[in-house]
């Protein structure tokens, strides 16, 4: 049986402002021979200081305890399995580090003449070939900063592809009501008008509807595939020809492209426009707030308006091009976030397509595994073979009181990162489990056990389930307090 | 579950007071529980023309991020100003001292598609 493991971490919860004490230094700076720059000459006195900042000053080896300790309390993929549903939190081999602080790659500035970063953008130019090929896609542009970025960036295609075609009226973008909440947003941030439509018995979107909402206002329709459900969309491709027979774009969210590595290519479905989250998929360290990288692939109608400048291959040389003039425009500075795309380009290099492919399968047979040992004691509502994830539901749980966020919670206490929870939002007391291919059937195996006790805690003994975690340093903290009155800058008492 | 008598109500969940041309409108107890602890209500825009089952407002609880959808057609005459700094109130009084915005009413015709508080009971009983 497995252990809960003891509290094995305490620490004071003391911020670094606090531990502050005037005169303490972490670093002694030489107290003669700082020659001033005279770049203060140049600034107006108005945009300059007049007292210091306010830092708190603190010893080095305080400074090294507090941000260890700091760390010491986090779970991530190096110390836990993380099977967060629709992130793809794999485990990131070391190897694509390495190569990301190559001297080559990190120490050289974008605006650096092209003939003395040669190898950078030769791997910028075949990471979108390698990308383009795994997708079925024309070209892709690298800039966006992230998956919501590269949804934005969809969303302007699809705006400039329609005013080019004399459809400027097309104002709708339809969404799946298991849609990832950035699509309706994406959309609607850009203007469009959005218009949900629900998932029939079978998990998957209803066709009938979608065949009532398509017409000559709807600009694009955003999919996942396999969807939020981690169910494969099995009628893609008459969604697709009936998408494309009403005037109307269909855009794919890569979230689940884990799923789908060297097996399905977006392009061969029907998809027009793609964005990918290279730092799920491809394997960059990411939660906590990036970096991520989310480049845009599309079709060979849409190439023309790809975000501006594009990378070519000339006469032995690569170089940065304007695309056309019916370009959408630059979306980022430089080259969009460098050190993922080097690191997607590792990942996909030393994998090869075989790997990629063998990938797939195994998050497809791990997510399989867990559903089928897991719902025996929990409900899974659309209990279909899935692919790289399945959502089930704590409703049998919730008899006893029990939610999905406290299920959440009280996996913490056997070692576990926390599944997503309450979403997709067609589910109650969702728990959305995505294994990765990375683990081993030992841990597979080891969850389980956890899932099984914890349901079993639910039953006969439901507040340690209610009150978890208990092997925390800090345990529920105040949600509502929290965003209702968010103090979110050090205010020093007074 | 509390559902005033004297009030009408949308398949969506808000509620609706009338006074002649002058409409309240707020969310049920229904919804506030669902929604769970209010954190934020973002107010429509004083003289801001609505259309009946266009979203006109949104309510942000810990839980999710709603559109509310204004009942009937016509123009925002008031805003519930007290939710900027108190957004609970939608939890504490949902009817009362939580409503959101007033409308003067443009298409009279409009109320009729609106559910009685016995309807209304009923679509809450076959969802739960």
């Amino acid at each position: 049986m497995y252990q809960v493991p003891t509290q094995s971490l305490t620490m004071d919860e003391k911020l670094i402002f606090e531990k502050s004490k005037p005169g303490k230094e972490g670093c002694s700076l030489p107290r003669e021979g700082m020659v001033s720059s005279g770049l203060e000459s140049g600034i107006p006195p108005s945009l300059k200081r007049t007292a210091p900042p306010v830092l708190p000053e603190v010893s080095e080896p305080e400074i090294v305890r507090h941000f260890t300790n700091l760390s010491r309390c986090n779970m991530g993929v190096d110390t836990n399995f993380y099977p967060l549903g629709s992130c793809t939190m794999k485990y990131n081999p070391r190897v694509n580090e390495t190569i990301a602080q190559l001297s080559g790659f990190r120490d050289i500035h974008p605006l650096q003449p092209a003939d003395t970063t040669q190898g950078m953008l030769k791997l910028l130019y075949e990471l979108e070939r390698h990308l383009s090929l795994i997708c079925g896609m024309e070209r892709f542009t690298l800039q966006p900063a992230a998956g919501a970025h590269g949804e934005l960036c969809g969303m302007m295609l699809v705006r400039a592809y329609h005013k080019k075609h004399g459809n400027g009226k097309r104002k709708k973008v339809i969404v799946p009501d298991s849609s990832h909440g950035t699509n309706p947003a994406s959309a609607a941030l850009f203007g469009f008008e959005v218009v949900v439509v629900p998932s029939n018995e079978r998990g998957r979107v209803d066709r009938g509807t979608l065949d009532r909402v398509l017409n000559d206002e709807t600009a694009c329709l955003m999919m996942t595939n396999p969807n939020t459900l981690g169910l494969f969309e099995d009628e893609i491709v008459p969604i697709a020809k009936l998408t494309h027979e009403r005037g109307g774009l269909l855009y794919y969210d890569g979230a689940n492209l884990n799923a789908c590595l060297g097996k399905v290519r977006p392009g061969d479905m029907g998809f027009d426009i793609v964005h990918l989250n290279l730092h799920k998929t491809f394997s960059t360290p990411h939660g906590g707030g990036g970096p991520g990288s989310g480049p845009v692939g599309v079709s060979k109608e849409i190439v023309r308006f790809l975000p501006s400048p594009l990378i070519a291959f000339n006469k032995g040389c690569y170089t940065l091009e304007d695309s056309s003039p019916d370009s959408i425009g630059r979306l980022k500075l430089f080259h969009g976030n460098i050190g993922v795309l080097v690191r997607a380009y590792a990942y996909i290099r030393s994998m090869g397509s075989a790997g990629l492919a063998q990938a797939s399968e195994d998050a497809v047979l791990s997510a399989n595994y867990l559903r089928n040992k897991i719902s025996k004691a929990y409900d899974v509502p659309y209990n279909d073979f899935c692919m790289h994830e399945f959502v089930a539901s704590a409703a049998r749980q919730n008899l006893k009181g029990v939610h999905a966020g406290d299920i959440a919670k009280r996996l913490i206490d056997y070692g576990f990162h926390p599944p997503t929870v309450y979403f997709p939002l067609i589910v109650k007391e969702a728990l959305m489990i995505e294994p990765t291919e990375t683990e081993p059937k030992e841990t597979l195996e080891r969850f389980i056990e956890a899932m099984l006790a914890i349901a079993k805690e639910a039953e006969e003994n439901p507040d340690i389930v209610k009150k978890a975690p208990h092997t925390t340093v800090v345990g529920r903290c105040d949600e509502v307090l929290a965003a209702r009155e968010p103090t979110l800058c050090y205010q020093a008492p007074k | 579950m509390d559902i005033p008598r004297d009030l009408k109500y949308t398949k969506t969940h808000e509620w609706i007071k009338r006074d002649g041309t002058r409409i309240r409108i707020g969310i049920t107890e229904y919804a506030q529980k669902e929604l769970s602890d209010v954190v934020f209500v973002e107010l429509p825009k004083l003289g801001q023309d609505v259309l009946q089952g266009r979203a006109a407002c949104v309510v942000e609880s810990v839980k999710a991020a709603s559109d509310i959808y204004s009942p009937l057609s016509g123009k925002v005459v008031a805003v519930n100003k007290d939710l900027e700094l108190d957004p609970a109130l939608v939890n504490k009084d949902p009817y009362g001292r939580g409503w959101i915005f007033d409308i003067s009413l443009s298409k009279q015709e409009e109320i009729n598609s609106l559910l009685d508080a016995n309807q209304y009971d009923t679509l809450i009983h076959q969802k739960a």
